[in-house]
């Protein structure tokens, strides 16, 4: 039964994204931002679904079990309000310039507006190296995942092998429009299936108050916070939502808005849609402490499928498998898809191409790049240790330590490219040094104060950037001239012609 | 018109809802409220009022100087 829930899923999937090549432009604009026409649903559902890991969904209830409902207030709430903040100051601004100089990815903004080829190249590569393994524990979490929920009748690499197959055919054939299709099919599935394994399990236990019940006699602890998180702890880990403004794929989903004004409900509904994920995984996974009391370190992310085997066998399992994959796959997709965008539009065709790419040629290496960044990282998940699990959490952290460097983009004119440089190096620095610092310690803050490395290492970038860019030379006029009007925002409000555009982006 | 909820108040509306999310005083306290412990309900609600005060700033504060007409509106 649940091989066959899983199979039927994938099927729909490959539909949809096949369904979405039918509005196909044939441009390269068309396969990496969709030619910037989605509205509010589309747009809401494809950032919520970028964001929304298998964690959401496994990790949450798994983190719950151990930690009790303070994993709501560490993860969820203070993401809330923070995430669709930064699409509100940053998004809609990335937005803006995107449209009016033509651009289609994150590197290309940040080489034109510190006018820096060698920043290019240094975001590229940290960039990347922070995407890539995350990529890859995708890969390795579906195939986990699938074999543990067909009770080993999927290996994990078969699990994978398929996961990789219909990802690649969907954003390779249908760029950013499919992915994004695909992850509105995605994002519905995994709601729905949270909220029926909720509403399912919670009528057999008698309500929520029975359940809630339950575990306060028997685990009082984990309906609070105690000291299993520290105050200092949930304040510093609100930085990490910071890494949607530096995420590529973040940066190529702003892009794909029709307008700046599509962005206002979908910044209203976000926090609604991760309250409506979260808490019924948080609720399931303190409950599970009840029925499985004994599920030791990451054995507890596997407590949503044991309740599930206990309360409602059938097909509910097959649905928690399409919500795991979803959630899996409508990160996943997105991330390989800005990674080869990168490839295409950083490398190839600045470098390799000067800037003067047709649209065809766009296309092959877009879809080669996008098709290659898949396969390799399918490859390497058969090979690499398991460890790498540890370098995708702390993914985070690097992006969210970067995040000063989009904020002076934006915001401050006299931010130059040595502040920037000198805020990756920091970055880089500090990132290598906390994550040896960590070794195997889970819960590692920095001496034991409660505090992330991540507060430490945002802190640093900016001082960088502030210090640095004071130091140096101030920016040239005409590049405040195109960045810059009146507001001290963004640029004039004069819409570039066609042509503009294009010496725009060979600059 | 006056804007009933000028731009720096909403602003300060976001930092004292940061502040608020540090919510020290339901740490230790189990108490079931409408059958939730009341440490998460209160979150349940920080994530309402988060919603409710984007509502009112891209209400009231919408930066209108991003938008930029796309090519065929323009023609239009």
């Amino acid at each position: 039964m649940t091989i066959t829930v899983i199979f039927v899923y994938l099927a729909l999937v490959l539909a949809v994204g096949t369904l979405s090549h039918k509005l196909f432009r044939g441009t390269g604009e068309d396969f990496f931002v969709a030619s910037r026409s989605f509205g509010t649903f589309l747009l809401l559902m494809s950032l919520f679904g970028a964001n929304m890991t298998a964690f959401a969904i496994l990790g949450a209830s798994g983190e719950a079990y151990h930690e009790g409902i303070g994993v709501f207030a560490l993860m969820a709430s203070s993401s809330a309000l923070i995430i669709p903040t930064v699409f509100y100051f940053v998004g809609t601004r990335i937005w803006s310039l995107g449209k009016r100089h033509g651009y289609l990815s994150q590197i290309q903004y940040f080489r034109q507006r510190y006018d820096s080829d060698f920043l290019g190249l240094a975001l590229f590569v940290v960039i990347t190296a922070l995407m890539i393994p995350y990529i890859l524990v995708g890969f390795m979490g579906s195939g986990i995942t699938l074999n543990q929920i067909t009770n080993g009748q999927l290996p994990a690499w078969l699990g994978g092998l398929i996961v990789c197959a219909v990802t690649l055919t969907y954003v390779t054939y249908g760029g950013m429009r499919g992915t994004v299709w695909v992850n509105t099919f995605q994002v519905l599935v995994f709601m729905t299936f949270g909220l029926a394994a909720f509403i399912v399990i919670f009528k057999k236990l008698g309500g929520v108050e029975n359940g809630m019940a339950m575990v306060a006699a028997k685990h009082p602890e984990l309906l609070i916070r105690g000291d299993k998180i520290q105050p200092l702890q949930l304040l510093s880990y609100t930085c990490i939502p910071l890494s949607v403004g530096m995420f590529p794929h973040m940066f190529l989903h702003w892009l794909t808005a029709k307008r700046a004004a599509t962005f206002r409900y979908t910044l209203v509904f976000y926090p609604l849609c991760i309250a409506l994920v979260w808490i019924p995984s948080v609720l399931l996974g303190v409950l599970g402490s009840v029925d499985f009391p004994d599920l030791k370190g990451p054995a507890a992310n596997s407590v949503l499928a044991n309740m599930i085997a206990l309360y409602a066998p059938g097909a509910l399992a097959g649905f928690l498998a399409a919500g795991v994959l979803s959630a899996i796959m409508n990160s996943m997709d997105s991330q390989a898809l800005a990674v080869g965008t990168m490839f295409t539009q950083d490398i190839v065709k600045h470098y390799g191409f000067h800037d003067r790419m047709t649209e065809k040629q766009q296309l092959l290496y877009g879809r080669l790049f996008v098709a290659a960044v898949i396969i390799i990282t399918f490859v390497l998940s058969l090979v690499v240790n398991r460890s790498i699990f540890k370098i995708s959490v702390w993914a985070f952290t690097g992006f969210a330590a970067m995040f000063p460097i989009v904020t002076a983009a934006i915001f401050w004119k006299r931010s130059t490219k040595y502040g920037a440089l000198a805020s990756v190096f920091s970055v880089v620095v500090l990132w290598i040094y906390f994550f040896i610092q960590a070794g195997d310690t889970p819960d590692y803050t920095v001496g034991g104060t409660g505090v992330m490395p991540v507060a430490v290492i945002l802190a640093a970038s900016a001082a960088a950037m502030i210090i640095v860019s004071l130091l140096t030379k101030p920016p040239k006029q005409e590049i405040l001239d195109k960045f810059f009007a009146g507001d001290g925002f963004i640029a004039s409000t004069k819409k570039l012609s066609e042509s503009e555009k294009i010496v725009a982006s060979r600059a | 018109m006056k804007n009933a909820f000028p731009r720096w108040t909403l602003y300060a509306g976001l930092i004292v809802l940061y502040l608020l999310h540090n919510d020290l005083w339901y740490w230790n306290d189990g108490t079931l409220v409408l059958g939730l412990p009341i440490g998460l309900l209160y979150h349940f609600g920080f994530c309402i009022a988060a919603s409710l005060l984007l509502f009112l700033l891209v209400t009231y504060a919408w930066p209108k100087h991003l938008e930029v007409d796309s090519p065929e509106e323009t023609r239009q």
